[in-house]
């Protein structure tokens, strides 16, 4: 089967540091992908080129097996390749709704019609209320998105990233900067994305546990390079990864699991 | 009593007006980051296009909905030939804008001759009702009403439609707002362009208050306007708003109390709030 998305030879040149180094990486439709990799690695840089923040000094993106060469971020989104972001990106003034709504209506052309009102697009506020309750945000749906807590403001984000439809899911690092307690619900609702099996998700974290628990398969990224691919347990087994990487993080999430 | 009740509706139609020029500035300045100095450019062409279109038909709306054309237009000509080639660059705003300024206001001596030229209210809004000792002008408490009204229909809009989410939602984060894949230029382009009808159909309105109309109007109502948005937050719409009766109130009481300082007062204002809020006086979690 053809692969939803691959890179050929991608690399990314920042004066004189490859960030990210001629990485051939592939993935199936339907598919969960975690990468992993020390902080430096190039898994955000690599993120960035994937959705068009950066475009690469050499080597290409195909999606569908159509080259991404020429897309901004917009059209590679209207393509179905969308991404959540590292730090939280919400519009603070606006209402949890709001901003689902705004992700929803997005997906269409802007229209200038001045007099009818919101309510009037039902099946827009229904859509926004559905994918606010698929992140478990269903009870804080009229609350302005800046009184939110961190792990609630990251929930938004997904449900608005959810909202734009697209194929595949880029998620950077989603339990970045949450507390301990709110790990598990981001866990529960990523989970129940992968489980609802319309969606190809990429998957940046530090979390070895969530990761082994999401993950179809694991590639590791070390110095830009593409250093391994494979199932969670070949990438477990790999001594490669466990000398460069892993090491003692590897022992000490196993000890935990 | 009557004395206050006559400086205060005086000054809550002069905020009126500076209200219909600062809110397009306000939204221009908060959703693309543009500095408009043009803007006052367009209340005066509103002034002299409308008040043209008013004697040539003998009709107050048909002039008021010449203003409000010219405005359209004009604002659709600024913003294709002067602001986009200028995005994301201030100091190169300020300069361009300001000059366009002089280039309207010139033209207008061009066109319309370089005296004054005064305007009467229209018969069915002169004189003024009275009770007992309080005399209420009906053209100003007609500006006040206007005023109102216009601010209903803009949060109407800005509240209550997708349009309005896209505004909002841009004066807070345009880069997120593109990020989401909504073209934000043609969004703007529709601000610009309802923000100059707006500063046109001011200057309309303003013609019969003030009854004469001068070329150099549009630059004095200007600088009031960018002492509003500074003063009401900038993208503040509702800010705005109180920020322009605050101004207008202040002089209107001024003039009266203080004669000699009423020239100053709106920079002393303007000075206070940057001194002690420097995001403006009615910034607050909910507004947009």
């Amino acid at each position: 089967m053809e692969p939803i998305i691959r890179t050929e030879n991608l690399s990314i040149q920042f004066g004189g540091h490859r960030a990210v180094d001629g990485v051939n990486f592939k993935m199936q439709a339907k598919h969960f992908k975690s990468i992993i990799g020390p902080n430096g690695a190039g898994k955000t840089t690599f993120f960035n080129l994937l959705s068009g923040e950066l475009k690469p000094t050499e080597g290409e993106i195909f999606l569908r097996g159509k080259s991404l060469a020429s897309d901004s971020s917009i059209e590679r989104t209207r393509k179905g390749l969308g991404r959540s972001f590292q730090i939280t990106n919400v519009f603070p003034n606006l209402t949890v709704l709001e901003n689902v709504r705004l992700a929803v209506q997005s997906r269409e052309k802007v229209r200038f019609n001045f007099i009818k009102h919101y309510l009037q697009y039902k099946a827009i506020t229904n859509e926004a209320v559905e994918k606010l309750e698929q992140v478990l945000l269903g009870n804080k749906v009229n609350a302005v998105a800046s009184q939110l807590s961190h792990g609630e403001k990251r929930k938004l984000e997904i449900a608005m990233l959810l909202a734009l439809n697209t194929e595949i899911l880029l998620l950077d690092e989603p339990t970045a900067g949450m507390s301990l307690e709110e790990v598990p619900t981001i866990l529960e609702v990523i989970r129940s994305i992968k489980e609802q099996g319309d969606k190809t998700i990429l998957l940046i974290e530090h979390k070895m546990d969530m990761i082994l628990d999401l993950s179809d398969s694991i590639m590791v990224l070390f110095n830009g390079k593409l250093l391994a691919d494979g199932t969670p347990s070949e990438i477990m087994d790999n001594e490669t990864v466990q000398n460069a990487y892993l090491g003692g993080l590897y022992d000490e999430q196993l000890i935990k699991t | 009593m009557d004395l206050f009740i006559n400086l205060f509706i005086n000054g809550l139609a002069t905020g009126m007006l500076i209200f219909l020029l600062a809110s397009g500035l306000t939204l221009i300045f908060g959703l693309m980051d543009v500095l408009n100095f043009a803007h006052g450019g367009l209340f005066v062409w509103g002034a002299y296009s409308g008040i043209f279109a008013y004697t040539w038909s003998g009709s107050f709306i048909v002039g008021i909905l010449g203003a409000i054309v010219t405005g359209f237009v004009l604002g659709w000509v600024t913003e294709k030939l002067i602001i986009t080639p200028v995005y994301g660059n201030h100091v190169q705003q300020i300069l361009i804008t300001l000059g366009f300024m002089l280039v309207l206001s010139e033209l207008i001596k061009v066109v319309f001759g370089p005296n004054g030229i005064p305007v009467e209210v229209p018969s069915y809004l002169a004189g003024s009702w009275e009770f007992g000792e309080v005399i209420l002008i009906k053209y100003r408490i007609f500006i006040i009403f206007i005023g109102f009204v216009i601010f209903g229909i803009f949060q109407y809009v800005l509240k209550k439609t997708k349009i309005g989410l896209i505004v909002r939602a841009g004066v807070m984060d345009k880069e997120m707002v593109q990020v989401l894949g909504i073209n934000i230029k043609r969004v703007f382009l529709f601000v610009f362009m309802t923000g100059s009808a707006m500063a046109a159909f001011g200057g309309m309105l303003m013609a019969p208050y003030s009854g004469v109309i001068y070329a150099e109007m549009g630059m004095e109502y200007a600088i009031l306007g960018f002492i509003v948005v500074v003063i009401g937050g900038m993208g503040s719409f509702s800010g705005s708003l109180m920020a322009a009766i605050l101004v207008g109130l202040a002089g209107s009481f001024m003039a009266y109390y203080v004669p000699y300082l009423s020239l100053a007062v709106n920079m002393i204002l303007m000075a206070i709030v940057l001194i002690f809020r420097p995001q403006g006086l009615f910034t607050n979690a909910k507004e947009g």
